[in-house]
């Protein structure tokens, strides 16, 4: 991705008006500096300790993608489990060991096919399937990302090496709101003779993002 | 207001203050509804500390990007969709 080349957007970028409009390298490090202040005076406070900020973060942490490949993996290999992932996706998650808890955001399965590629945003803020892949990469919370995916998808995955046949039809998905979206991408062919856990290694995040194909055997 | 899966729809072009979880972009524009996700509190409201209540529905909601962005350069069936709340919604 390049750098942060700032969109054109058509009003101002005043965050007292619109808490959503982009953030400034310096604006983060003020938010930086707020949240410290305010976790270090709610420690103070005694309202949680250190150690539970340190644990919620590992918790967050523990999920990474390895766990989403072996979900898709699966779906590959067992079509009545990809039915199952794509109607009721919790359950089926929850099926290979997962608890993605009551508490969590709906899952979202987006299924590809030779005539449709889904790419997942999210303009607002960074919701991304964490309860799945673990914490989002740095481009996928970079305002360039952000900003560039909905105005000029192909572009975008061009510069992630990613060509999209003319025919096929690019949806880019805006999670906005209590949904996070999985990308369930097509086997790559040459595939047939791998096993599912050699199948799982060749699906990367980010095709699980939709910025890119899983690998080829 | 009743809206179902298939509808077209206008999103509603107000710029009010606060935790809007409706994208800028898309304020205005005009989509079909591809998936009714449910009743969940509402996030507006939710992110003051307020209990979020009436519930409000949540749909996909999916436009043509020739009808976000006049110049797109991307295929004439591309498509960009997002989860937006009923009362962002209205019938187009």
């Amino acid at each position: 991705m390049p750098g942060h080349d700032h969109h054109d957007h058509d009003h101002d970028h005043d965050h007292a008006l619109d808490p959503h409009a982009a953030v400034t390298e310096e604006e983060r490090r003020e938010f930086e500096l707020l949240e410290r202040s305010i976790r270090e005076l709610l420690i103070e406070k005694g309202v949680f300790t250190a150690d539970d900020v340190r644990r919620v973060i590992d918790r967050a942490a523990t999920r990474t993608p390895a766990d989403g490949a072996r979900v898709i993996a699966r779906a590959w290999t067992d079509p009545a489990y990809k039915k199952r992932l794509i109607e009721t996706p919790k359950e089926a998650v929850e099926e290979l060991g997962y608890d993605l808890g009551p508490a969590e955001p709906n899952l979202v399965v987006l299924e590809q096919s030779e005539r449709v590629h889904y790419v997942v945003v999210c303009t607002l803020c960074s919701c991304y399937p964490r309860v799945l892949l673990g914490p989002p990469p740095d481009w996928y919370k970079s305002v360039a990302y952000r900003a560039r995916v909905v105005r000029d998808p192909r572009g975008v995955l061009q510069e992630f090496g990613t060509e999209i046949a003319s025919d096929v039809e690019v949806r880019v998905v805006d999670s906005t709101a209590d949904m996070r979206y999985l990308v369930l991408p097509q086997r790559p062919k040459g595939s047939e003779r791998l096993n599912e856990s050699e199948l799982s290694r060749l699906v990367t995040r980010d095709c699980m993002v939709g910025v890119t194909f899983p690998d080829r055997p | 207001m009743n809206l179902s899966i298939g509808d077209r729809v206008r999103v509603r072009a107000g710029d009010p203050p606060g935790h809007i979880r409706t994208p800028y972009y898309l304020r205005g524009k005009e989509g079909v509804i591809v998936a009714r996700w449910g009743e969940f509190r509402n996030p507006e409201e939710l992110a003051y500390g307020k209990q979020g209540l009436p519930k409000r529905t949540l749909f996909l909601v999916r436009f043509r990007q020739c009808d976000v962005w006049p110049d797109f350069i991307g295929g004439a069936h591309d498509t960009v969709s997002a989860d937006i709340y009923d009362h962002w919604l209205e019938q187009a």
